[in-house]
């Protein structure tokens, strides 16, 4: 290989970079330009307020999108975190309320980070029989979440009889008051749900790209057996996603619940396939393997932008549905475009390099 | 260029086919040079080269996959051309890939007429037609399988046929084969090579691709040589020998070694005993039966077997990918039967598997990650991967195996296959094993990388490394190897010492000797 070829091949990348870049950062794009086209139609659209108010609406997305995240990353997929959502927001919503236990006639009321903590744990446990059923069992992901989504759902219909928790404020004399904190307040001007959103995403980019860890999850979903043989362990990653999933699930159900003030039975109807479309918006590979948290994030800010802006101009909710359907198929069919140019430059990387190629690119493909 | 016209024919044969200066330009690389293919009537032509020495961008030229940048295509003193392989399969030239085209959850009928089905009247099929002419098809390939069969039932060398037999229905006149035997047992081979022959005989006219340069030599009529996108030599059969082919394709006489000297071997590293691996398929069988084997550290040892002879079964149960019914695995004196992968690759026991497509690299990873993967604790700090130091690590690797890359960030697919395999032994020798088994590791690989792998593995055991590798070459068990083992049916058949003969390896395998 010589210098010669190597810099006839940073030439060809100069000239094509322009493209990469905008395909590559296309959600950053796509934001951008849902920002620009809604704070010219609507005047209330461009405001640090109103830009607050959405991130709060993301808030919910962004934690559900990126424990989906670590799902796909491993090609696997989790239709039941909008149930676990809603089971953990009433599990949450029932402690606040008090837990009798009736044969010694004691009630508690446990704080506020108590409940916080045994939701979690609940959501953990819930993803942990997902991960149980697809690393161990071998049950199909698609299969086991589904069934994942009717149970849990069921379970928290079971657990309120249908019906809502509405005073999650707590009692000071109890002890357990602070809850709407979590999903209401501000801190530093900015609401607590996007900084749990925000410290979700930094613990979990740093895990993703700097932990052996992170590195097993990327590996697994790109090619499980050579993975395996390479001494990753493969069913305790799989068994782990789906835990973090559960517990991110966890987590936006309380910072739902603590936004409305209400945990309900039905909350989160469907949020499953916002979550895997902000996934997709982001660029992940639905095959496992490829994906960023980052562009995870950006994929559920470019859904949350475009659905209240469209509600601020006043689109009916119907077409909402119909734009946001259109921007998930269109970020997929852009998705496909991007791997296959990146096949493309590196055929003509190889073909630059060294001529004795071609042979092992059609044992690759 | 100089071209090697070995001898004037006599009387020259046929040419049905003739590509003319054919050039294929892929942006700035070129990847065929004026290179001039003639295929003969009811004759076999074999197309020889290295990895990337164009063999497979022409054949796609021929079967109108691709298009040719310049040049001519006269087939039967027409120039013609094709915009799909379609078209080209209108005018009677077929390809057959090396991976199989067929639907396995379809049956052998279905197969064949997939996408021309024979229909009566209004649209509906006429099965009973197509049944009736894929019987016919098969039994005049004499592999006289029930057109009612799933094509996921068959063995590979009979789902071959099948798709020899789909390309007949298309009333082929030139089958083009990339790479036929290379999935094949020996019987399969001698199957094969006799449908080829009555094909032959029936005027069809075949161009043959294969890497088994002796397999090949058995069966073709004429060789072309392919070497860097230039046509280096032609000859008939009856002017060449294997050196020949071997040295027009290299362009230097090639030599994969001899057992490295000089060193003390040292202590037993590997010790197999008594192992008995059970059959998943068939119960109470074994695919691996009171199977004994202790490996030196530094020593080097083949196991050549057909395919079915049980090796990978063998392998991957010492790498602990499967568990033995009976017997013991030890690592340096230590029982490794019941550790998982993770740990016996910790302990110093690493596989080198034989599809590295399947189980060697994560295509979504890059090279140097690829590298880093099974060594990842080892840049690990406080919980932490060290790009610094896994750079580093990275970077002694490909210099060590001598990967050609552009970098630890290329992308795996950018690779050739010799460099993709150097990706995997790199990826385990990263770990500092103290015994590496490597699974066929000249699978699919051309002769200089094999003999750079080969090198490796040398070098390492005079580290004192214990490697074990298998072989379905005879011609590799008479490289580096200090010990020759011949597997068949599960057990060990033969032993032999470096200066043993081709034939006596054959033979212990229970392979019949080709003439």
């Amino acid at each position: 290989m010589s210098h010669h070829n190597n810099n006839a091949l940073q030439v060809e990348k100069g000239s094509i970079d322009i493209v990469k870049i905008l395909l590559e950062g296309r959600a950053f794009f796509a934001l951008i330009v849902i920002i620009i086209v809604f704070s010219i139609l609507s005047p209330v659209y461009f405001s640090t307020g109103n830009f607050l108010t959405m991130s709060s609406h993301v808030a919910v997305f962004g934690l559900l999108g990126i424990g989906m995240l670590f799902v796909i990353l491993t090609g696997g997929i989790d239709l039941s975190v909008g149930s676990t959502l809603a089971l953990c927001g009433v599990f949450a919503g029932m402690l606040l309320e008090g837990v009798e236990i009736e044969a010694f006639n004691l009630a508690f009321f446990p704080s506020v980070w108590v409940v916080v903590v045994l939701t979690c744990l609940l959501g953990g446990l819930v993803g942990a029989i997902n991960g149980v059923l697809v690393a161990y069992f071998k049950v199909p992901a698609f299969v086991a979440t589904l069934g994942m989504l009717y149970v849990a759902r069921g379970a928290a219909l079971l657990l309120t009889d249908g019906l809502t928790f509405n005073s999650l404020s707590g009692d000071p004399t109890l002890g357990n008051t602070g809850f709407e904190w979590l999903g209401f307040n501000k801190l530093f001007g900015i609401p607590v749900g996007v900084l749990i959103l925000f410290c979700a995403a930094v613990i979990c980019m740093l895990a993703l790209s700097r932990t052996p860890f992170g590195r097993w999850i990327y590996s697994t979903g790109g090619n499980a057996r050579a993975a395996e043989l390479s001494g990753v362990p493969v069913n305790r990653v799989k068994l782990s996603v789906y835990i973090i999933s559960g517990v991110c699930a966890a987590l936006a159900g309380i910072v739902l619940a603590s936004q409305l003030t209400s945990a309900g039975p039905t909350a989160g109807t469907t949020y499953e396939l916002t979550a895997i479309a902000a996934v997709v918006i982001g660029g992940a590979s639905l095959m496992g393997g490829r994906g960023t948290v980052r562009n995870t994030l950006l994929g559920a800010f470019v859904i949350g932008f475009l659905a209240d802006g469209l509600v601020i101009i006043g689109v009916s909710a119907y077409w909402q549905m119909v734009f946001t359907g259109s921007v998930i198929v269109f970020a997929v069919m852009l998705n496909n475009v991007q791997y296959s140019a990146k096949h493309k430059s590196s055929q003509q990387a190889e073909k630059t390099t060294e001529s004795k190629r071609e042979g092992s690119r059609a044992s690759a493909t | 260029m100089n071209i090697d016209r070995s001898t004037v024919e006599v009387a020259p044969p046929e040419v049905i086919l003739s590509a003319r200066n054919i050039e294929k330009r892929f942006g700035a690389v070129q990847a065929l040079k004026e290179v001039n293919f003639d295929i003969y009537r009811g004759q076999v032509t074999t197309l020889f080269g290295e990895n990337g020495a164009g063999k497979s961008t022409l054949m796609k030229i021929l079967s109108g996959v691709i298009a040719q940048t310049a040049g001519e295509i006269v087939l039967e003193g027409e120039s013609v051309s094709f915009s799909s392989p379609s078209d080209a399969e209108a005018l009677g030239i077929t390809i057959i890939h090396q991976e199989l085209s067929l639907a396995p959850n379809l049956n052998v009928r279905d197969n064949i007429f997939m996408g021309r089905e024979l229909t009566k009247g209004r649209g509906s099929v006429d099965y009973k037609e197509e049944a009736r002419q894929a019987e016919l098809l098969m039994e005049e390939l004499d592999e006289p399988i029930h057109p009612l069969t799933l094509v996921e039932d068959l063995r590979v060398g009979q789902q071959q046929i099948v798709e020899i037999a789909r390309a007949l229905s298309k009333n082929s006149r030139i089958l083009i084969m990339d790479e036929p035997t290379s999935a094949l047992s020996a019987t399969e081979v001698e199957t094969l090579f006799k449908v080829v022959q009555d094909l032959k005989n029936k005027g069809v006219s075949i161009v043959y691709i294969s890497h088994h340069l002796e397999e090949a030599l058995q069966i073709t009529d004429h060789a072309v040589v392919l070497r860097d996108g230039v046509m280096t030599a032609y000859a008939p059969r009856s002017d060449i020998d294997l050196q020949w082919i071997v040295r027009h394709m290299v362009g230097e006489s090639f030599d994969l070694g001899s057992p490295p000297t000089g060193y003390e071997q040292g202590s037993t590293a590997l010790s197999i005993q008594n192992l008995y691996i059970s059959d998943d398929k068939v119960a109470g069988r074994y695919v691996v039966e009171d199977l004994s084997l202790d490996v030196r550290a530094g020593e080097i040892v083949c196991i050549y077997g057909l395919m079915g002879a049980g090796r990978t079964e063998l392998l991957e149960c010492v790498a602990g990918r499967t568990r033995q019914s009976k017997g013991d695995i030890l690592l340096n004196s230590t029982d490794v039967s019941h550790y998982n992968i993770a740990q016996r690759i910790e302990r110093g026991l690493v596989l080198v598997p034989e599809d590295r497509q399947r189980d060697g690299l994560v295509p979504t990873l890059s090279v140097g990650r690829n590298l880093s993967l099974a060594s990842i604790h080892a840049f690990t700090r406080k919980g932490l991967t060290s790009s610094s130091l896994e750079a580093e690590m990275i970077n002694s690797a490909i210099d060590k195996v001598h990967i050609k890359t552009d970098g630890g960030e290329a992308s795996i697919g950018s690779l050739s296959g010799g460099n993709q395999q150097k990706v995997v032994i790199g990826k385990m020798l990263a770990t500092h094993p103290d015994v590496i088994i490597l699974d066929e590791p000249s699978r699919g690989i051309d002769v200089g990388a094999k003999a750079e792998v080969f090198k490796l593995l040398s070098q390492g055991a005079r580290r004192g490394l214990a490697v074990v590798f298998t072989t379905s070459e005879v011609s590799e068990c008479l490289s580096i190897p200090h010990r020759v083992l011949v597997m068949s049916k599960g057990r060990i058949s033969a032993e032999f010492k470096p200066g043993v003969t081709k034939d006596e390896i054959m033979a212990a395998s229970g392979e019949s000797v080709a003439a």
